[in-house]
This record gives structure tokens, sequence and C-alpha cells, in this order.
């Protein structure tokens, strides 16, 4: 039990600046536990992917520390820290020059692994995401498509099985179909692969569906962290506001 | 006619020529990429020299060849031989295209994927050589290819300054008034940029990565 609230990212009232001065995310503290998936939920512009790359330090707060297994993100180096995170972003994070298996072979070959063991990896990696190795192996990702696309990202952030995947809007450029499939397929990987998850999104649906708890930021601060439940039923404004946006049909669920 | 029979009496030295020409644009290429390449990466990471160095070599694309080979003339090292003088003019020529077209090349890598580059762990280096330079390059060879056929055609002036190649027949023939002896250093000056820039469009397809 006391295992499952162990702390494994670590955020003391961080503030993040950009280059122009502004300010983008503003004394945050949040804590993020082994084998849970917390969500980044918030419209554009909210901080959310900030928040994200300040974990693996693509970003450095300008006040405050994250710390990332009880350590200071700026005490890590960076390469080691970034090699035992996970990375899925949207769309464009696949190698076009690169091959199915080039691409989710990566972090193993980064990381020296012998040549046997890296094929073996990228064969069993596609398959736990359901795309054949056979089919799909020597293609490029222009050759993919949009879902399949997103299932080699997934396939390729596991590859060096990091203890901590982070995920910026995986599946945000998918239509609607694909989205609910892939994401129930990601539900179900979730439960076997017991990893700790940090995803991004701006759609409640996905939140709802795959957070263990939901943090929903607003302008750059927190407003609040909820497990799906407390969410539907919270009654800030922002929250209610947000549900209430969801809750009024398919076609305005895009914030 | 006339001017076949010309060509065959002196092919030996329409060869000759030809080669002459073609080192020299070998070596000023190979000069040119080696230091233009480095730059142009070199300007992608320190953005703010971009704008002064790209101009520079603005400028210097802009002095007439002729003058240019007249201002090198008199620095110590390179006015003492001609062929030195001429690749040095020649690889400044050259040096333009291959900067801004490493740097714009480099810079229209898809930012997402320099991302997902450097969230996995890629260090700087392996950024550069494995996803960076292999994307653009494309538009790195397009640059070397253009600037490969410019070189081709200054280098003819090359031989006002006594530096050989196939201009020496053109400045020959102006002098001679003589159009078959003009031609043997224009025909084959045009066929080597045809044909480089050919032999190059082929080293472009073969290496770069097809969108």
């Amino acid at each position: 039990m006391s295992e499952a609230c162990e702390t494994v990212i670590e955020f003391r009232r961080v503030s993040f600046r950009a280059a122009n001065g502004h300010p983008l995310l503003s004394d945050l503290s949040l804590t993020v536990r082994r084998g849970e998936t917390l969500v980044l939920l918030g419209r554009s512009g909210s901080g959310k992917t900030t928040t994200l790359k300040l974990i693996n330090r693509l970003l450095e707060p300008s006040a405050g520390e994250v710390q990332v297994e009880g350590r200071s993100t700026l005490e890590w180096d960076p390469i080691r820290l970034r090699r035992s995170i996970g990375y899925v972003i949207q769309e464009a994070g696949l190698f076009p020059h690169f091959t199915v298996e080039r691409n989710v072979g990566l972090a193993p070959q980064l990381e020296r692994w012998a040549t046997e063991k890296i094929r073996a990896r990228v064969r069993e990696m596609l398959k736990l995401v359901g795309l054949p190795p056979e089919q799909f192996l020597t293609r490029h990702p222009r050759e993919l498509s949009g879902g399949q696309r997103q299932r080699v990202g997934v396939a390729r952030a596991l590859a060096s099985d990091p203890p901590l995947l982070l995920m910026d809007e995986p599946f945000g450029a998918l239509d609607p179909l694909t989205r609910a499939e892939i994401q129930r397929e990601f539900e179900a990987l979730q439960g076997r692969l017991k990893k700790t998850i940090v995803f991004v999104t701006h759609d409640l649906r996905e939140a709802l569906l795959l957070g263990t708890r939901i943090a929903l930021l607003e302008a750059g601060k927190l407003v609040g962290v909820f497990t799906p439940d407390e969410f539907l039923h919270a009654p800030d404004p922002t929250v209610t506001a947000y549900v209430a946006a969801f809750g009024t049909g398919n076609g305005k669920s895009h914030l | 006619m006339d001017t076949l029979n010309f060509f065959v009496e002196n092919d030996g030295q329409i060869l000759q020529l030809t080669l002459e020409h073609l080192w020299l644009v070998g070596i000023s290429m190979l000069l040119a990429v080696a230091a233009g390449l480095p730059l142009g990466i070199l300007l992608t990471r320190r953005r703010a020299f971009s704008k002064p160095v790209i101009g520079v070599a603005n400028i210097v694309q802009t002095i007439p060849s002729l003058a240019l080979f007249g201002f090198l003339l008199p620095l110590p090292w390179l006015g003492e031989r001609a062929d030195r003088l001429a690749i040095t003019a020649l690889a400044l020529y050259a040096l333009l295209p291959v900067i801004r077209n490493t740097y714009t090349g480099i810079l229209g890598v898809d930012p997402g994927v320099r991302e997902a580059a450097r969230g996995m762990g890629m260090t700087d280096r392996q950024v550069l050589l494995q996803v960076e330079l292999p994307l653009a390059m494309g538009v790195i060879l397009a640059g070397v290819r253009v600037a490969t056929v410019i070189t081709v055609g200054v280098a003819t002036i090359a031989a006002a300054i006594g530096a050989g190649g196939l201009g020496e027949f053109i400045f020959r023939g102006l002098a001679m008034v003589d159009n078959r002896v003009i031609l043997a250093g224009a025909i084959p000056a045009a066929l080597l940029a045809l044909l480089m820039d050919q032999l190059l469009g082929l080293v472009e397809r073969m290496l770069t990565y097809a969108q």
C-alpha cells in the first residue's frame, strides 16, 4: 500500500517564464505517484505542455524545483534523465527518414543494446500495440495512417522499458473513431504495463477514461487535482465550466 | 565543319584544359563545402550571427569575379600563384549557397521531430548527425549543386590571371577574333556544367530521403 503512494515526480512551487518574459506557469505544486496516470487537463495555452517539458528538462523552471525520483531535474544529467523517460508527442514525433523498425529501436540503440536484443524488442513492442511486425518493420512513417503512427509512437516510447511515460496529446490528431479505439486499447495496455504516466490532453472524455487523477490547469495555474469521479461533481466554477462544455454534445468537444 | 575540325585537331589540349578546369572547380568546391557546411551548422546554433555572416557572403558574391581576382592579387601568399588565387576566389563565390542552404535546410527540419529527438535523450551531436543533417540533406545538396554549376562558369575567367582551365581558349579566341577557338572553350565548359548538374542531381536523389 505504501508503494502505491510513493512520489515519482514532485513540482515544488514551480514557475516558468518564456524567453520574452511572459509567464506560462506560476507557482505550481503537484505530485505524481508511482503507477498512476496523472492527466494534465486544460485548454490551449493553459501550461500543460510546459509542465510536461519541465519533467524531462526540455525546459528548466524559472523558480521552484521539479524533482524526479527525489532529485531536482537540474541535478540530473539531462541525457540520462530523458533516456529513463518515455516520450510520446502528437503526430510529428516519428523520424520521417527512419523505418518503423529504426524508429522503435532508437532508444535501445542509444542505450547500446545488442542488435539481436533490439530486433526482438522492436517486434515485441509492435505486437504489443497491435501492429504485425512483418507488415510494418520496413515501412516509413509516411506510409502509415494516423492511428498506426500513434501506435508506433507508443511502441517507441516503451521500447527501452522506461518506468515513466510522458504523453503530450498523443491521440489529439486522430479522427474520433480511431481515437476512441486507440484510447480503449491504451487503457487496456496501462493495466498490464503498470507505468507511471503523465498524460496531457484537452479532451475531458480522454481524461476521465485514462486518468487515475486529473490536474486541471487554467492560464498557467493549477485549479485542482481530482479523481475522475470528483471532477464530475466538483463545485469549482472552472471545473463545472469544463464539464458543461463537454456535456453539450460531441461536435463541440474541442476547446 | 570548320569548328569540328579544329576540335579534332586540338583534342589533346581541349582534354588537358578540361581536366585543369575540373581541378579548379573540384578543389574550390571541396574548400567551399569544408568551410560552408560547418559554418552553416554553427549559424543554426548561434542564430544571432546568421544575418552578418550570410550578409558578408552575399556581398562577396556581388563582387564581379574579375575584380575579386584583382583584389586578391596583392595578398602575400595567395598572389604568388595564379591557381592558388583562382581557387580561393572560386571557393569564396561558392560559399554563399553552401552556407545559406545548410542554414535554412537545418532550420527547416520539423521542430516536432527535433523535439522528439531531444526528448528521447539524444545528445546534441546525435540530433545533428542522425536527425537534422539527414533531413536537411536535400536542401544542402541543392546548394552544393547550384554552387558547382556557377563555379564551372566563373572558373573560365580564372584564365585571365593565368590560372588555366577552359577560359584559356575563350580569351585566346577573343584575342584572335576566332570563334572556333572561343567555342573550343565554351562548349566543353557548358557540357561540364550540365554534367556536374546531372551528377549532383543523382547524388541528391540517392542521399535524400523522399518526402
